[in-house]
């Protein structure tokens, strides 16, 4: 499959179609998808790559979904399964290093605690550590919070940013195909309801992330579209900051495969993604997901964020991941200038704190 | 100047001079010399072909003279985990590759300073008395140590290894061939002329050898490119050379310590490997010390061989990383990529071509 007709394109600016992304997908010539890819990520970022100091806390493993793909979750009572009390968030907070400006807050669907301990839990952190930026609760969680609240999805995320929240990640979106989903997670919102929670939050003003979890049972067409649909509610909202495809991880789960994504797959959904989401300003490489080498590499296949340094992430570590829990900056920071990149340290939002030129 | 002409230079397939070489390893992006590696490569391999081959590797002993700061894998003679192994897990070791569809070993130690040529003969025939099997065995350092310890010169011994069974050589121990470099990462090793004297020889006798470059520790880049000149000058020569295999120091449990090598640098220098080695035809992936999705990666910058199976690997292993492919593995990788996979022999003859 020539690339070249796509290579004008791409020049131009022009939108690509479907049947684009599709033949991007089907090609073999990675180099040519990195080209592509470096060119508009050049023109959005320039050289520089952006990371965060954070820290993921995961409040608890206990989920009333129970999704193939997953292998974190645990229903209440199976052994391994673990809840926080707001004073072991708080303490696991506070052993944050200086400098750690962002805690990303995720969870499974816990069946008792009520909308309110949400709302403390928020409210404790924000007193405490009144700088950090909290980026919690998928759109999977907010539309459980809001059954739990039993108000509106508005009211529900209007009464979570009183409290402190200040944006939402992007998890929980993995395949919209509704087919596709039905297999990986049947109790789990549609791909409808995940951009109906996305597009209320962007209506208030709080920015979100966006997700796709590929290499598992889904086909390159199921990529497309969910990218597709991503970029057409990006057109509406404008509310999404960085798009992030997270690799499936098949240790420990119920879904039957037994290989890895590979690099080429990676890095290829890496630039698609970079070429189709014209109107994302950020791509983003998860490194406790792709590993160091690939998150690296990827810097030349059109991604201009690296995430953070992820203290203790529990989630993907259950699935087999290999890479250690964190990063420090000094380790983020010179994988990009090997890269031959410009390192600058992010907030949440995107503006820059520290530029190493 | 840009690079520009050096580009053009390689794209037209003239050869580069360690000038040119440096300045594209210190200016030339990463898909740049991706792109460059890739039309070398298209050249001597027209046919999207990607190799491999199922071999074991074999480390008869950890017990080692050289004790090379780099290295995880050796022990003192008197260490409660030194070994030798014997002839008969030696044997044990290659039935069972051979049930798994295996033609070759690598046998290397350890320099154990008991074990002389006597030793590898009596080894060497034994095995080829019972096995159909390549072997592929001893680096330089080996065998100058037990040409010397019998007080014969390189060649001799080289005969009487050939004549007992020992087939060709692999290209381990180069580290980099430079001596500054070697006298403080491996000081008790050969230094590089001692090295490329035995390839030389070996050569001359018609065994084939490859050549390996670990880099990553404490060379320079101008050391590097040197290593890369000094196989190709030696290769205009012989042409006896079947591949080269750079791979990354890995710091781990040794006494140099230190980092290794980034995935960028690997996927650069491997490409710049493949530019300036236009007389070697097979530049080698290195998944055991990049793991999987690089070595894929790597075959976009230059590299059309995937080494080898390693039904067992201990060195490196050593250092604390430790991944692993299986044949299954390989294969997949190599046509997820859009290659043909096909298993070859020592000498790069394909034996099937997998569909």
């Amino acid at each position: 499959m020539s690339l070249s007709h796509l290579k004008e394109k791409i020049k131009s600016g022009t939108r690509l179609t479907r049947e684009d992304g599709l033949d991007l997908y089907r090609s073999h010539d990675l180099l040519a998808l990195g080209r592509m890819a470096s060119h508009v990520a050049h023109k959005k970022n320039g050289d520089r790559v952006h990371f965060v100091q954070n820290m993921h806390i995961n409040p608890t493993n206990i989920c009333v979904n129970r999704c193939k793909f997953c292998a974190f979750s645990r229903s209440k009572g199976e052994a391994g399964a673990y809840e926080m009390t707001i004073e072991d968030i708080l303490v696991k907070a506070r052993s944050a290093e200086q400098g750690v400006r962002e805690l990303h807050i995720v969870s499974g669907l816990h069946p008792d605690l009520p909308f309110s301990w949400y709302l403390d839990m928020l409210r404790s952190l924000k007193k405490e550590f009144p700088r950090i930026h909290l980026k919690a609760f998928t759109a999977v969680e907010i539309d459980y919070l809001a059954k739990l609240s039993g108000m509106t999805l508005r009211d529900t995320l209007l009464a979570l940013r009183e409290a402190g929240l200040g944006s939402l990640p992007g998890g929980g979106a993995e395949i919209f195909n509704p087919g596709v989903r039905t297999t990986l997670c049947a109790e789990k919102i549609s791909g409808d309801r995940w951009l109906e929670v996305m597009e209320i939050a962007h209506g208030i003003g709080l920015k979100s992330n966006a997700t796709m979890l590929y290499g598992h049972i889904e086909t390159i067409e199921d990529r497309v579209d969910h990218l597709l649909r991503l970029r057409e509610l990006q057109d509406r909202t404008g509310g999404f900051q960085a798009f992030i495809p997270l690799s499936f991880h098949p240790r420990n789960t119920e879904i039957k495969k037994s290989s890895y994504t590979t690099g080429f797959d990676d890095l290829k959904t890496l630039a698609v993604s970079r070429l189709l989401l014209d109107n994302f300003d950020h791509i983003k490489a998860y490194w406790v997901m792709l590993g160091e080498k690939i998150t690296q590499v990827s810097l030349s296949f059109g991604v201009d964020d690296i995430d953070g340094t992820v203290v203790e992430e529990r989630i993907t570590k259950m699935a087999g991941g290999t890479t250690d829990g964190s990063m420090t900056r000094d380790e983020l920071v010179n994988l990009i200038i090997q890269a031959g990149k410009i390192p600058v340290e992010r907030d949440t939002v995107y503006h820059t704190v520290r530029t190493w030129a | 100047m840009g690079i520009k002409n050096i580009l053009q230079s390689v794209s037209q397939g003239e050869r580069i001079d360690a000038e040119e070489g440096l300045r594209l390893l210190r200016e030339a992006d990463l898909l740049t010399l991706g792109e460059l590696a890739g039309s070398v490569r298209k050249r001597l391999h027209p046919d999207r072909m990607v190799t491999f081959i199922v071999d074991r590797n074999i480390n008869y002993t950890n017990i080692c003279v050289n004790k090379c700061r780099f290295c995880a894998f050796y022990r003192e003679a008197n260490s409660p985990d030194a070994y030798v192994l014997t002839r008969e897990e030696i044997f044990r070791k290659i039935e069972e590759t051979i049930a798994l569809g295996g033609t070759q070993i690598l046998m290397q130690g350890g320099v154990h300073p008991d074990l002389g040529i006597e030793y590898f003969e009596d080894l060497f025939s034994s095995i080829k008395s019972r096995f159909s099997i390549q072997i592929h065995s001893l680096s330089p350092s080996e065998i100058t140590y037990v040409a010397r310890k019998a007080k014969i010169g390189i060649s001799e011994a080289l005969e009487r290894l050939k004549n007992a069974g020992l087939d060709s050589i692999p290209g381990g121990g180069a580290e980099i061939l430079v001596d500054r470099v070697r006298e403080q990462v491996s000081p008790n090793k050969i230094r590089w002329r001692e090295w490329m004297d035995v390839m030389k020889a070996a050569h001359h006798l018609g065994m084939p050898t490859t050549a390996t470059m670990m880099f990553g520790s404490l060379e320079t880049r101008e050391e590097l490119v040197q290593h890369l000149t000094r196989v190709r000058d030696l290769q205009d020569e012989t042409r006896g050379f079947t591949a080269f295999i750079p791979w990354t120091y890995q710091p781990g449990n040794t006494e140099l310590g230190g980092r290794s090598a980034t995935a960028v640098e690997y996927l650069k220098v491997l490409a710049l490997s493949r530019i300036m080695l236009d007389n070697v035809m097979n530049i080698q992936a290195s998944w055991v010390t990049q793991g999987a999705k690089i070595a894929q990666v790597a075959l976009e910058f230059g590299a059309n061989d995937f080494g080898s199976t390693m039904i067992e690997e201990n060195v490196v292993a050593a250092a604390g990383v430790t991944f692993r492919m299986t044949r299954q593995e390989i294969v997949n990788i190599i046509q997820d990529a859009g290659y043909t996979a096909g298993q070859r022999d020592t000498r790069y003859n394909i034996l099937s071509v997998v569909t």
